[in-house]
């Protein structure tokens, strides 16, 4: 508690914003490996400020970790003819791979719904879908399947009152990221809110890339394919090959 | 184990797919088909994505078919001029096949494609085997050492007629050219080797003796498939080379044990047993098109995946 009063002491010499967020992260990068099962990323900061604590409202933390966005195609099953086949479609122009979000308290509570807007924080809104074609009237439900079937796969996730916050100063939570991760720029945004108004914001990034084996396997089917597809002809018949005469000498042997 | 496939972008246990890898090569290696029919199914419930199971599976079936064509290569149970006509028609088909899946994944029924596909294919000759081998079974219990005499059919009036010496046929270039064809789409669309398709065809239709029927079979799925994979390779990027060597440590050594126990085994009791395989994965995927899913809907990466 001193040590943050002195800290408080010393940044009032700076002409810095009232609250302001120092984050440290567990890690800023994931690597995934050939036995890559999963992260888990550890997020925690502190609050520095230059005046007094304003204790009522509370300070609030809002924790919003996002992979990166990408065109989905939503289709919908439909029974034709006794079976169940894929009829209407809607893209949805861009959709986070990941999306995580943390906060200190309710998530109504802490955010209002106009900074929610403004900042896009709440899964929803962090989807973006200009429209449907024509002929489809629901287009809200294909956006919602979006949520459902990524919540189910831990791709995206509410954690409401999963951050700690101490002494309206610390602020830690962990966020696990599920296996079956896209590589990019996973852009950590933390927001500081008060009475449900953001008063401050700070953002990180964490690279999610694969490495070795998985790295050089992953460049060489995209940018050699030709050489890929005969590499993997060749490891399949020598394998082939080889099972063979070993059970064969097994055998005379 | 887990272990991160590095194109299908999944984990997966690494012995699950050593396991089901050895699994369907004893299945490979008795009755002379790749096996994929079971192992591109299976691949979809463990989450593999579709398009990623049906490359992968391609090239599997290479690998598990080579050790198959060696054993059959050193019991002279293979018919090469057979085999190459087999295979002009299936490269052909290869080629077509990956036009039509790209074409139908760019229009989200690629699913529906394959498992129509399956339903229909599996159904129809599950239940045609089914029947002619109870039928064989009756026959040979009644009279035994009787031979199944050769019918003189529409297949013996077309042209282009060549001898296959291995086989003891004398027939037209035409009927092998479309089993072949057909197989190989169905190896592009479907990731499978086309073994149950074209193992009947060879029987029944072209009349090929059943004892150079899987050697045959093996040698066109080895080429066909080789070629289906390198076209998925470059199209689509679909083809995980991880995933392919653990189902395939698995497959080899199965194939193995099931030349072994094929050979000692009668064709009709072989026959009867893959009759009722191939019902039971068709009925399965038949359930699965006739229940209602419990989720409706289902996301694609917009644009077909380019």
């Amino acid at each position: 508690m001193l040590r943050w009063l002195f800290l408080a002491l010393v940044v009032t010499t700076l002409p810095a914003r009232a609250e302001e967020v120092v984050l440290g992260l567990s890690q800023n990068r994931v690597a995934i490996t050939a036995t890559f099962d999963g992260s888990e990323i550890l997020i925690f900061g502190a609050v520095k400020r230059e005046a007094p604590i304003v204790k009522a409202p509370p300070l609030e933390v809002v924790i919003a970790v996002s992979g990166p966005s990408l065109p989905v195609t939503v289709r919908r099953k439909e029974r034709q003819f006794g079976i169940w086949v894929n009829t209407d479609a809607v893209e949805v122009d861009a959709a986070p791979s990941f999306y995580a979000v943390a906060t200190s308290g309710p998530f109504g509570e802490v955010l209002k719904d106009v900074e929610d807007l403004r900042h896009r924080i709440s899964i929803p809104r962090a989807i973006r879908s200009v429209g449907a074609p024509q002929g489809i009237l629901d287009a809200q439900s294909f956006t919602e399947a979006v949520i459902r079937i990524r919540k189910r796969s831990d791709l995206y996730q509410m954690l409401e009152n999963s951050v700690q916050f101490d002494e309206q100063t610390l602020f830690r939570t962990s966020i696990s990221m599920p296996a079956n991760l896209t590589e990019g720029a996973y852009a950590t945004r933390i927001f500081l809110t008060r009475g449900g108004d953001v008063v401050s914001t700070y953002e990180a990034m964490i690279d999610v890339r694969k490495v070795g084996l998985e790295r050089w396997l992953f460049n060489l089917s995209r940018e050699q394919p030709l050489i890929y597809g005969l590499l993997s002809l060749v490891i399949a018949i020598a394998a082939g090959w080889g099972a063979s005469a070993a059970f064969r000498m097994l055998r005379q042997g | 184990m887990q272990i991160y496939l590095p194109i299908a972008e999944v984990s997966v246990n690494a012995f699950l797919l050593l396991g089901l890898g050895g699994m369907v090569g004893i299945l490979s290696g008795m009755f002379g088909v790749g096996g994929g029919f079971l192992m591109t199914p299976l691949l979809f419930f463990i989450g593999i994505p579709p398009a990623v199971a049906v490359a992968t599976e391609a090239n599997q079936i290479v690998a598990s078919s080579f050790s198959g064509v060696l054993a059959h290569l050193r019991r002279r149970t293979v018919d090469f001029k057979m085999g190459t006509v087999l295979l002009i028609g299936g490269l052909v088909g290869a080629a077509l096949g990956v036009l039509l899946f790209n074409y139908l994944k760019s229009q989200g029924q690629v699913d529906l494609l394959v498992r129509l596909s399956y339903v229909l294919f599996l159904g129809v000759i599950g239940g045609l085997m089914f029947l002619e081998s109870l039928r064989a079974i009756r026959r040979s219990r009644r009279s035994p050492g009787t031979t199944i005499r050769k019918k003189h059919t529409w297949i013996h009036g077309l042209p282009f007629k060549i001898r296959f010496r291995v086989s003891g046929l004398y027939i037209s270039v035409i009927p092998p050219l479309i089993v072949g064809l057909a197989v190989g789409v169905l190896a592009a669309i479907m990731g499978v080797g086309g073994g149950f398709v074209m193992v009947p065809a060879m029987i029944y239709l072209l009349g090929m003796p059943t004892k150079v029927v899987v050697g045959t079979s093996l040698f066109q799925i080895i080429f066909v498939t080789a070629f289906t994979t390198l076209l998925h390779a470059t199209t689509n990027y679909t083809v995980d080379m991880v995933l392919a060597v653990l189902l395939l440590v698995g497959g080899v050594v199965g194939a193995q044990i099931g030349t072994r126990i094929g050979t000692k085994m009668q064709a009709e009791q072989l026959r009867i047993l893959l009759a009722m395989l191939v019902l039971l994965v068709c009925g399965k995927l038949a359930l699965d098109l006739l229940l209602q899913p419990s989720e409706l809907y289902s996301l694609g990466t917009a644009g077909g995946g380019h």
